[in-house]
C-alpha cells in the first residue's frame, strides 16, 4: 500500500449541506487518521453550491475540502461525480478512499476503484487499519449470513460504507481547514445521459425518517391488508414498509421494500407482520431499536432477530392489538 | 443486423437456504451438500431482459456467458432452456475466486472481446453470494464502455439504449449509446419458466468452454485487491421474548400492554 497522504471522503451532498452519509463518513475517516500519523483527511464535495458544505465537513474534521461547483450537479449523474473525485484523487494521492453505499454511491465508487486499478470494498459496516497500515474492511455477505473482513492490498483502498452504521462525529467550529475549488470538465464525462424522471412518493411520512415503521411481507397475503397496516401507521405516526416478496407480488410499489436491495431504516420501532426475516430483509432494519414480529411459524427467523414476538395469524393478532392500543393511547 | 447480446450469469449458493444451513469451513461458507446451487436471482432477470429484446428485435443473438469452476450443468444450462442461443463457460481452476471481482473482470472483458461486436452486455445488478455490485460495472470501465445500473426496463433503438432505472421513490429514464452495459434488477419482473421444448433443445446443447490460456489471460499478472482475513457467522445479540396469551388475540392485546409498559409505544 503507498505510504501517506492520508483519506479523501467522496462526499455527497444534500441541499446545500453533505449527506448524512458523508458525516458518517468523515467520522470514520478521523478514527483511521489515529492510526496514521501524520496524515490527512480531505473531502470532495460536487454539488450546485458547496461553500456552506464545505465548512461543514471542515467543522467535521476534514483539513482540506476539494470542491466543485455547477448548477448540474444539482442532481448529479454518477460520472459527474467519479470525474470529479478522479480529479481529487489526482490531487490528494490518498492511500484510501472512503465513500458510501448510497444510491449515487453505489454507481459512483465501483467506477471509481475500477478506475484507480483496484476493486471496491463493499457495503462495509467498520473499517480498520492493521499493522501493515492496510486497510481492513469488514462487511456482510451472502445477504448477512455471514460477515467478512478483508485486507485492501492494492496501492490505492476504496471503500463503500454502509448507511447508519457508523455514528457521525459532532461538528467542532474551531477546527480550520483549506478549501480548492477543482475545475473538471463535467458535460464530457456524462454518457449516461437522464432524459425523464418519474417521481413515486408515498403521502404522509418518508421511509427512511419514520420513527416507527410497520412492514409487511408473504404472509399478508395480498393487497388488502396492507391497508390495515397502514391504519396502524396512522395510529403510532409511522410509515407502511414491505418485504421484497410483497413487493414483487405487487400489493405495493417497490418504494415500501425494506433490506438489502431496498431501503435501509433505523425506527424506534419496526414490527415486521408475515414477514419470515431473511436475511436479505433484515439487512435494512437490523438497526432498528426494538424490532416486533407477528409471525404464524414460531420458528420463523425473525423471531432471532425480534425483541418481541408473537407466534400467531396476524389475521387474529393485528386487530386486538390495535384495538388494545387505541384503548391505551386513548 | 442481428442484435449481439451477452449476458453473464454466475451459479451461487441458493439464497433462500435458511440461514441455520449456512456454515463455513475453511474460510469459505459452506451449505449442506444436498443443496443444489442456482443461479443467481438478478442474473436470470438479465436473461429474461435479454429474451424480451429478441422478441421485441425479431433479430438476435443471445450468448451466456459464465465465469468459475466446478459448473452444475444442469443449473448452469437453464439460461439455453429459458431461450438463450449459446453457453460460454469461463472454467478455470484460476478464476475460482470469491473475494476478488479484479479476476473476474478480467475474464468477462476478454471473453466479450473474443466474441467480438457485442451489442449490449446484460447482467444481473449484483451476485447474491458476495453482494458485490460492480463487476458489471467493472467489465464497462475494462471496455470502456458506458453502464445503465438497476434497471427495469431495457429497450434498443437502432444504436441508442434506453433503460429504465429504479430509484428509492420512482424512476429515472436514461439513454446511452451502443455498445453499452446494463445491470438489471428484480422490478424487470418474473422471469419466464424454460418450457418442455426449451429444455428438451437445452440438453443437446454443449456449452463451449474457455480456459484462462483460451483467453490469453495472465491470471498471475493481475494485481489482487483484497485478501481475506476471517469469515464468521453474525452473532445476534437480541434476547427475544415471546408473548403468549390463551388464544391469538389475547397475545395481541398483551403484545400491545407490553410495549406500553417498556414505553416503546
Ligand atoms: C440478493 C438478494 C437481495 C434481496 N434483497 C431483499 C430486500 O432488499 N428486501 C427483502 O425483503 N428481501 C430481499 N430479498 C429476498 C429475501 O431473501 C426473501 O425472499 C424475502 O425477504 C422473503 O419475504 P417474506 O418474508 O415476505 O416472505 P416469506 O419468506 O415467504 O415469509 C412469509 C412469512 O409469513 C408467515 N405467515 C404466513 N401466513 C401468516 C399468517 N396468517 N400470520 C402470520 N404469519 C404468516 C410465514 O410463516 C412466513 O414466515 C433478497 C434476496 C436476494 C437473493
Amino acid at each position: 500500500m503507498a505510504d501517506g497522504n492520508g483519506i479523501l471522503v467522496i462526499g455527497e451532498m444534500a441541499g446545500n449541506e453533505p449527506a448524512s452519509t458523508t458525516l458518517e463518513a468523515l467520522a470514520a475517516g478521523l478514527s483511521l487518521l489515529a492510526s496514521l500519523p501524520g496524515e490527512k483527511l480531505s473531502v470532495v464535495l460536487a454539488g450546485a453550491s458547496t461553500a456552506a458544505a464545505a465548512q461543514v465537513a471542515i467543522a467535521h474534521g476534514a483539513q482540506t475540502a476539494y470542491t466543485i461547483e455547477d448548477a448540474s450537479l444539482a442532481d448529479p449523474a454518477p460520472e459527474a461525480v467519479v470525474a470529479a473525485a478522479q480529479e481529487a484523487v489526482r490531487q490528494a494521492s490518498p492511500r484510501i478512499v472512503l465513500g458510501s453505499k448510497t444510491i449515487l454511491g453505489r454507481d459512483v465508487l465501483p467506477r471509481l476503484a475500477f478506475r484507480l486499478g483496484t476493486a471496491l470494498a463493499q457495503d462495509c459496516t467498520a473499517v480498520a487499519i492493521d499493522d501493515a497500515k492496510r486497510l481492513l474492511a469488514t462487511r456482510p455477505v451472502y445477504g448477512g449470513n455471514a460477515v467478512a473482513t478483508v485486507a485492501c492490498v492494492s496501492d490505492i483502498a476504496v471503500a463503500a460504507l454502509r448507511a447508519k452504521s457508523i455514528d457521525a462525529g459532532e461538528p467542532d467550529s474551531s477546527r480550520t481547514g483549506e478549501v480548492v475549488a477543482l475545475s473538471v470538465d463535467l458535460a464530457s464525462a456524462v454518457r449516461v445521459r437522464p432524459v425523464d424522471r418519474v417521481e413515486q412518493t408515498a403521502e404522509g411520512i418518508r421511509l427512511e425518517d419514520a420513527r416507527v415503521v410497520i412492514s409487511g411481507g408473504r404472509g399478508l397475503g395480498g393487497p388488502e391488508p396492507f391497508k390495515e397496516l397502514g391504519k396502524l401507521a396512522a395510529l403510532l405516526g409511522g410509515a407502511v414498509g414491505a418485504s421484497r416478496a410483497a413487493c414483487d407480488a405487487g400489493w405495493v410499489p417497490s418504494s415500501y421494500q425494506v433490506g438489502l436491495t431496498g431501503k435501509t431504516v433505523t425506527p424506534e420501532l419496526y414490527i415486521a407482520v408475515g414477514i419470515s426475516g431473511a436475511s436479505q430483509h433484515m439487512a435494512g432494519c437490523s438497526n432498528s431499536r426494538t424490532i416486533v414480529a407477528i409471525n404464524k411459524d414460531a420458528g420463523a427467523n425473525i423471531f432471532k432477530d425480534a425483541r418481541f414476538g408473537v407466534a400467531g395469524d396476524w389475521q387474529k393478532v393485528l386487530p386486538a392489538f390495535m384495538e388494545q392500543l387505541q384503548e391505551l393511547l386513548g | 443486423m442481428t442484435l449481439k447480446i451477452v449476458v453473464t450469469a454466475k451459479q451461487v449458493i441458493d439464497p433462500e437456504t435458511p440461514t441455520s444451513a449456512f456454515g463455513i469451513d475453511s474460510n469459505a461458507v459452506t451449505v449442506p451438500s444436498n443443496q443444489s446451487p442456482v443461479i443467481n436471482g438478478f442474473d436470470e432477470q438479465a436473461i429474461e431482459a435479454a429474451l424480451r429484446l429478441k422478441e421485441a428485435s425479431g433479430d438476435a443473438h443471445i450468448t451466456v456467458v459464465s465465469v468459475g469452476s466446478g459448473f452444475a450443468l444442469d443449473v448452469i444450462k437453464k439460461p439455453l432452456a429459458m431461450g438463450a442461443d449459446e453457453l460460454i463457460l469461463l472454467d478455470d481452476p484460476a478464476f475460482d475466486n470469491a473475494i476478488d471481482p479484479t479476476v473476474t473482470v478480467a475474464a468477462l472483458a476478454a471473453a466479450i472481446r473474443k466474441i467480438g461486436d457485442v451489442d449490449v452486455v446484460l447482467a444481473g445488478r449484483q451476485a447474491s453470494d458476495w453482494d458485490n455490485a460492480q463487476v458489471p460495472i467493472g467489465v464497462a470501465e475494462a471496455l470502456g464502455w458506458p453502464v445503465a445500473t438497476v434497471a427495469k426496463k431495457v429497450d434498443i433503438n437502432g444504436t441508442t439504449l434506453r433503460v429504465e432505472r429504479v430509484l428509492p421513490d420512482g424512476h429515472e429514464v436514461v439513454e446511452a449509446d451502443l455498445p453499452a452495459v446494463v445491470t438489471v434488477s428484480n422490478e424487470l419482473g418474473t422471469p419466464r419458466y424454460p418450457n418442455m421444448r426449451g429444455i428438451m433443445a437445452a440438453r443437446r446443447v454443449q456449452p463451449t468452454v474457455w480456459s484462462a490460456a483460451d483467453l490469453d489471460l495472465a491470471i498471475g499478472s493481475l494485481s489482487p485487491a483484497f485478501e481475506l482475513v476471517s469469515l464468521s457467522k453474525p452473532q445476534s445479540g437480541v434476547e427475544t421474548e415471546m408473548i403468549t396469551g390463551d388464544d391469538d388475540e389475547d397475545a395481541g392485546r398483551k403484545l400491545a400492554q407490553r410495549l406500553r409498559d417498556e414505553r416503546i409505544i
